[in-house]
């Protein structure tokens, strides 16, 4: 498909989608979102990409195989999971870690943020496979 | 020697050795007991119990896989694949030691499977040979066809005995052998065991597992692993044995496979399969004696277990040295290597004597307490036990010299490679095995003492003394013993004959089982492919009217059966929103619209209509993630959709009228089903125990306001670990399917 407006509009639109996927996978914790969500919206931007340009320019601009992003995302949720074992806890317990505690504000890091990102990693790359499949056999 | 790979190889038996050796005089006197919990909840432990029984496998596992490992890394050392092979081996090694030394039922479930499939990786090792393949294959389906019965068994016994333990089991005998579900724990037991030590009718898998590497043939499938089953109805003698059951099946069973074993065994040209016959024919006999059950025919099954692994193992590896330096195994070509291979003839020698039963080996005890044991049963056990085991021993004499003692003696005859005398490492074990079969004949007390007695006391369920001896005066099985030496010499003399009598009689038989196990298997799989075919047609429409008729008839019938539909109809209409009824609409025009449009792509923006709709109900019930997820997944759906679309044909006007009604009752159907359903499930009490867990816990245990995404993430992580790879599989599998041509295409393009 040829089109100039859509073509223009997708390099904004498609970053915007992206970075809001990643906004809304790291505020799923306490507010609507989440990796699985996240991980849609990722995809979403990239499926825009390939109707406005093509399978091979969106094969390229994402660098990875998205077969294989999907496959390192569940390896990286198991090893979200297995954080825990260094705690001798039972496999997928969160583990965390308050950084720059000052009061009431703090960055908190956890496994279970870990293994939310292998949520995003494997559906993103889940459906790309997909949508790349079928829109290249066309 | 096979570079770092070989020298781990070596290492790791030999450390284990002499650690188990260390701890022998203390387990000689009391079982060792130990442990981690694994599976708490469900009651299952990493346990270890280090009793006779144990440490005596556990010496012959990790002393034979030393002898074993030191010979591989010589004669398979420069094998591309031999670091593969030593992982193999090893993996083998660590299972059986699990197994025998398991304090779980589970645990040793799980280690009895690893040795199953280390053994199918062995047997296959030379995968470019189909035959290879297939005799692997066949191994693992017998065995472990008949580990999940030992399954099944050990689940109920477990159960029946309210631990997994078995350290307690054992204690509990009289109380499972008088339980109900006594009989289906034995049964399923036993065909675990009798597939993976070979019994007949399941033998056949054995003597084809000898397309193995020597070395393999020699540990696992003659010293080790067929001997896990025998090592575990020893092991559960005193729970489950004692019974009539017990030992009419064992002493039934074991008997005729050790007659039928040495029969074959006689039949056999390639000494290789003599051996694995032979094998068949040692485990039939620790079978009998295991199920005569009195406390000389367990001590002379301990005794002969041992004697039969030494003198075993030997021999494997010697034919082995013979096959490498000869370039054949076929006895009726072999004959006079012994100027050649002296050393190799003198281990051959040392071991076929201790096989032939003569004194002052090992062998000899052992077949002298055989002996004992029969003559010491009641009634037609007697007569049956005594009897099968002088046939078995007979054969095993002439055997003896089949095996050892014609292909060294007499002139020397032209063989494919000039003979020459084996390089020491390969040497080294056969000798060692050969001299501990004639030191342990002359100094009998120590192995009484250290192995066979306690090893007796574990099985037998009570310490009773074992004092073993070469010399018992003249009694019965002296003479029954003189009477052996002598019929095994007349068979020796006329093997030949015998053989040919027995190759005749073998093709005019119709009893074959390796070839009735091809039928079965063939069997199986027409059935699944008229299975598959039956249901599998690959209609999707098909597919879709099956599932949804199904559920309409289950369900829709249950609401019928149990009359539930009074408690669905009390609902009423009030308090639904203006606006919610506007959304409502929109569903509903959607679905109609689905339904009735002929072009695929409107249908297809219907149903995204249909979906987003459900998403707008989900944000006024304020569930925003379950509102975001479903608009984003109907918005792909739709894209995915129309890109499939795009490869379809066009839809026809208008398909038959009779499917469309047939379809037109199936969604009526399943859209009554599914209401009556949700309002039934409205109607009655919500058990909220779950949400008000999430509500309180959420932010307090789990550091997240967001409950919906804490479950997803913490409380049920496993869950979505699962979805997740269940998300990227099918991708996958979706892109093989998409992107891969079908095979009749490529078949074409090639022609």
């Amino acid at each position: 498909m040829q089109s100039l407006i859509l073509t223009t509009t997708t390099r904004l639109m498609a970053a915007l989608l992206l970075m809001f996927s990643v906004y809304a996978l790291l505020r799923g914790h306490n507010l609507p979102g989440g990796g699985f969500i996240g991980g849609l919206i990722g995809a979403t931007a990239f499926i825009l990409y390939t109707i406005a340009t093509s399978v091979s320019e969106a094969r390229a601009a994402l660098r990875m195989d998205p077969s294989n992003l999907a496959m390192l995302g569940v390896g990286v949720a198991a090893l979200g999971g297995m954080g825990a074992g260094f705690a001798g806890e039972p496999f997928f317990t969160g583990q965390w870690l308050f950084l720059f505690q000052d009061g009431d504000s703090y960055v908190p890091l956890s496994t279970v943020l870990v293994f939310d990102i292998g949520v995003y990693m494997a559906v993103f790359g889940g459906i790309l496979t997909l949508v790349f499949a079928l829109e290249q056999e066309i | 020697m096979g570079g770092p790979a070989g020298w781990v190889s070596i290492a790791f038996p030999a450390i284990l050795f002499l650690y188990f050796l260390g701890l022998m005089p203390q387990v000689a006197l009391a079982p060792v007991l130990g442990g981690i919990d694994w599976v708490p909840s469900l009651g299952i432990r990493l346990a270890v119990l280090l009793d006779g029984l144990s440490m005596t496998f556990a010496l012959l596992i990790t002393g034979i896989g030393l002898a074993v490992t030191l010979y591989s890394a010589r004669y398979l050392g420069d094998h591309p694949d031999y670091p593969r092979f030593v992982c193999y081996l090893l993996m083998f090694m660590v299972g059986m030691l699990g197994l025998v030394l398991s304090d779980d039922l589970i645990m040793l479930f799980v280690f009895w499977e690893v040795t199953t499939i280390s053994s199918y990786l062995l047997i296959g090792f030379n995968a470019d040979s189909a035959k290879s393949r297939r005799s692997a294959l066949q191994a693992l389906l017998v065995t472990g066809t008949g580990g999940l019965a030992m399954l099944g068994g050990m689940i109920i016994l477990g159960n029946v005995a309210g631990t997994f333990q078995l350290s307690q089991i054992l204690t509990m005998g009289d109380e499972i052998r008088a339980h109900p579900w006594y009989m289906a724990i034995l049964l399923l037991v036993l065909a675990g065991t009798f597939t993976k030590s070979a019994q007949v009718p399941f033998h056949f898998w054995l003597p084809n597992a000898m397309a193995a590497p020597t070395p393999v043939s020699a540990y696992l499938h003659s010293a080790t692993m067929v001997k896990a089953g025998v090592f575990l109805m020893a092991r559960m003698n005193p729970t489950l044995g004692g019974t009539d059951a017990w030992f009419w099946i064992l002493t039934l069973f074991g008997g005729v496979t050790a007659v039928f074993a040495s029969v074959m065994a006689m039949r056999q040209t390639d000494i290789k399969q003599v051996l694995a016959y032979t094998t068949l024919m040692a485990l039939g006999t620790l079978t009998m004696f295991i199920g005569a059950g009195t406390h000389y025919a367990i001590m002379a099954a301990m005794t002969f277990l041992v004697v039969h692994s030494l003198y075993k193992a030997a021999l494997f590896l010697m034919i082995g040295i013979v096959d490498h330096a000869t370039g054949t195994r076929e006895a009726g070509v072999l004959g006079g290597l012994s100027k050649a291979m002296p050393l190799t003839g003198l281990a051959a020698a040392l071991a076929a004597i201790s096989m032939a039963g003569i004194p002052p080996m090992v062998g000899f005890i052992g077949k002298e307490f055989m002996y004992k044991a029969g003559l010491g049963l009641e009634g037609f056990g007697a007569f049956w036990v005594t009897m099968m085991a002088f046939a078995a021993s007979v054969l095993m004499f002439a055997v003896g010299g089949i095996v050892a003692l014609k292909p060294f003696r007499g002139d020397l005859r032209p063989t494919p490679h000039a003979p020459h005398e084996g390089p020491w490492p390969m040497l080294a074990g056969p000798l060692v095995l050969g001299a501990l079969s004639l030191i342990f004949g002359l100094v009998p007390g120590v192995l009484g003492h250290y192995l066979v007695g306690p090893a007796t006391h574990a099985v037998f369920g009570e310490v009773r003394p074992v004092e073993l001896y070469l010399w018992g005066g003249i009694n019965m099985a002296l003479i029954l013993s003189l009477l052996t030496f002598l019929a095994g010499w007349l068979v020796y003399r006329r093997h030949e004959a015998i053989r040919a009598r027995l190759a005749a009689i073998e093709a005019r038989s119709r009893v074959d089982f390796d070839a009735g196990w091809d039928r079965l298997l063939d069997g199986f799989k027409a059935f699944a492919a008229w299975l598959t075919g039956l249901i599998q047609t690959g209609s999707l429409q098909r597919y879709m009217a099956v599932t949804f008729a199904t559920f309409v008839v289950l369900v829709g019938g249950t609401y019928i059966l149990k009359g539930a539909f009074q408690a669905g109809l009390s609902l009423s209409t009030d308090g639904v929103h203006p606006v919610q009824w506007a959304v409502l609409g929109l569903i509903a025009t959607g679905a109609i619209l689905t339904v009735w449009t002929h072009s695929r792509m409107t249908a297809v923006a219907a149903m995204g209509v249909v979906g987003i709709g459900v998403a707008l109900i989900f944000i006024m019930f304020s569930a925003p993630d379950v509102a975001i997820t479903q608009l984003l997944v109907e918005v792909l759906v739709v894209v995915l959709v129309s890109l499939a679309m795009l490869r379809l044909p066009y839809l026809p006007r208008r398909s038959k009228m009779v499917f469309r009604t047939g379809h037109a009752v199936i969604a009526g159907g399943m859209g009554l089903v599914t209401t009556f359903l949700t309002i039934s499930v409205l109607a009655s009490d919500f058990d909220r125990r779950l949400t008000t867990y999430f509500e309180a816990t959420s932010y307090p245990e789990a550091f997240g306001r967001n409950i919906v995404n804490v479950i997803l993430v913490d409380f049920r992580a496993l869950d979505t670990f699962g979805e997740i790879t269940v998300v990227a599989i099918a991708a996958i599998a979706a892109f093989a399917l998409l992107r891969g041509a079908p095979p009749r295409r490529k078949h074409e393009e090639e022609s």
